[in-house]
């Protein structure tokens, strides 16, 4: 490794996961779409036979947002900031070029034949861990490839000190690591029952409760090393380098960094609150979630501070604007989860429409919010062009941020409905209600619901039109820009 | 008082819990500590990420450590 004069960043690798990015985020989000199309009007279950029904296309709405659209924008990212914060090039090692390459096209083959396995309706049945066996085998092995990767970039890096951002990604890489190999052991059905069950399909390992417990600490950290972890290490580095503006305070980073670490993984317990898994446990779960908005408030306020002072950025740069926001969603977020894992409030919210609306506020507001505004970040470096369109840009803004608040609201108000429904009793105390009267009353939210999934989906179609012109048709730059990001 | 398996269970949990509570003030005491005495300045790695073409000097540069590291250690 010889340091020479035309040493450039390698942005191959970055490119490549930022197509598959907006790919699965389009395949995500229609699907996203259409099941919440189908909760308000059920006729659309039949248009494609059993592979049109909500239980068939909910696992690959689920599995395709997470494993598909924000893993690789993780993937990309980390190409991308992961040697400009080390100050390596990724191709002074032909090593690291080839396990990154193998990582992309194992993952995604991998990737694909796991969606397709979902449709064909071959699935583990445990949430957010759908996937079969083999499936897990290449997850496993694609996560690996990674690791290697990001180890051996680390290993030859300038820079001694690894920024906040990469210590964020190193803790996505080991906690999802370790998630997913403890709560995806399982046995073939065939080897379980002396030959009458099936290779492919799998039992858990765990039973019972459990498995509950399992399932759940997987679930609830699947979030935290997959939907925060990682998207707080990108704006650590992605609005600092758009704004111009270091971290306001680095010290608060390095402190939310340990406090997520110790606390996140006791949380989810929270999932099981009124369930049969140990009260003392229950009680640490929402113990630990009320302490969790430390932490995770501490880097949102350090990302408000670090616009201190350069608050006419927000009006002038619409970038800044899709950041903000992402930290705005991001403390809303992280106090109306802890609200949840309140007893007292679970036992309104548990099974109720208010979860999906929390989880979209979080998923829709923050983690897509900020992955698109890497990527308009990172657009104009990699293809050495500016921004197609700023008007684009501006529009999608505002369709997505009326959408997301569209969803959130209207199931905020089905879900305390739903919830105050199901537990009203007359004076016998005889239950009020029956089941579909609650879905008599829902249907108009569901369709806010669907029409605000229409619009958030307008929006992606936008900006993955705003990046694919940006490539073909944006007008070339001679230089780098240092800071904010050119748009036309 | 019965000490089976679960009670046990909550016992070090409550113990790991204070523990680590106190490893995490301590953390944030240090941080500061070691600012004032002048030993660390957390604060200008901010600028790894404001900085970061491949041809900027380092922050801190690995290389050049290393190799003082290996004269000092001749």
């Amino acid at each position: 490794m010889q340091s020479n004069a035309a040493l450039e960043y390698d942005y191959s690798l970055a490119k490549k996961f930022t197509f598959l990015t907006i790919l699965f985020g389009i395949l995500g989000m229609l699907v996203g779409t259409l099941i919440a199309a189908q909760m308000a009007f059920p006729e659309l279950n039949y248009l494609l036979g059993e592979y049109g029904t909500f239980s068939r296309l909910r696992p690959i709405h689920t599995n395709t947002v997470i494993f598909g659209f924000t893993v690789s924008g993780i993937f990309a990212t980390w190409f991308y900031l992961g040697q400009r914060v080390l100050k390596v090039s990724i191709a002074e090692s032909k090593f690291l070029m080839v396990i990154g390459n193998i990582q992309f096209w194992l993952y995604f083959v991998g990737a694909l034949a796991a969606t397709i396995s979902l449709l064909f309706g071959v699935s583990s049945s445990k949430e957010y861990a759908q996937y079969e066996w083999p499936f897990d085998i290449v997850v496993v092995i694609v996560w690996v490839l990674w690791g290697v990767g990001m180890m051996g970039l680390i290993g030859i890096r300038r820079e001694k000190a690894l920024y906040i951002s990469v210590w964020y990604y190193l803790a996505c890489f080991l906690g999802i690591a370790m998630l997913y190999l403890f709560n995806n052991m399982a046995i073939p059905t065939y080897f379980a029952t002396e030959g009458l069950g099936s290779i492919l399909n799998s039992v858990s390992m765990y039973s019972g409760t459990n498995d509950a417990l399992v399932q759940w600490w997987y679930g609830h950290n699947a979030v935290a090393f997959g939907f925060t972890v990682p998207i707080v290490g990108m704006i650590y580095y992605f609005l600092p380098k758009e704004s111009g503006q270091a971290i306001y305070s680095y010290k608060l980073s390095l402190l939310s960094f340990w406090g997520l670490m110790f606390v996140y993984l006791w949380a989810g317990s929270h999932h099981l609150l009124w369930s049969t898994v140990p009260d003392w446990m229950q009680t640490m779960g929402s113990a630990f979630s009320i302490v969790l908005i430390l932490p995770s408030w501490g880097s949102a306020i350090n990302m408000l501070l670090t616009m201190k002072g350069e608050w006419n950025q927000l009006t002038d740069n619409p970038l800044i604007k899709f950041m903000v926001l992402a930290s705005t969603f991001y403390m809303l977020s992280t106090i109306e989860g802890p609200i949840q894992a309140i007893r007292s409030v679970n036992a309104i919210a548990h099974f109720t429409d208010w979860i999906p609306g929390h989880v979209h506020d979080g998923t829709l507001g923050w983690v897509t919010f900020m992955i698109m505004a890497a990527i308009f970040h990172m657009a104009p470096r990699m293809f050495k062009r500016e921004i197609y369109s700023r008007k684009l840009m501006e529009a999608q803004f505002w369709l997505q941020t009326t959408a997301v608040v569209l969803y959130f609201t209207s199931m905020w108000i089905a879900g305390i409905t739903q919830g105050m429904m199901w537990r009203a009793v007359d004076e016998y105390g005889n239950l009020m209600y029956s089941f579909i009267d609650t879905v008599t009353v829902l249907h108009p939210y569901y369709a806010i619901r669907a029409l605000s999934g229409v619009m958030y989906f307008i929006g992606f179609l936008m900006f993955a039109w705003n990046i694919y012109k940006t490539m073909t048709a944006g007008k070339e730059l001679t230089q780098e820009p240092q800071f904010r990001t050119p748009m036309a | 008082m019965d000490m089976d398996l679960r009670n046990l269970q909550g016992y070090a949990h409550i113990f790991m819990s204070g523990f680590l509570v106190i490893m995490l003030y301590w953390y944030i005491i240090h941080l500061y500590r070691s600012e004032k005495k002048g030993e660390r300045d957390y604060e200008k790695y901010g600028n790894i990420a404001l900085d970061d073409e491949v041809t900027s000097t380092p922050v801190e540069d690995k290389r050049a450590s290393e190799r003082e590291y290996k004269e000092e250690n001749k």
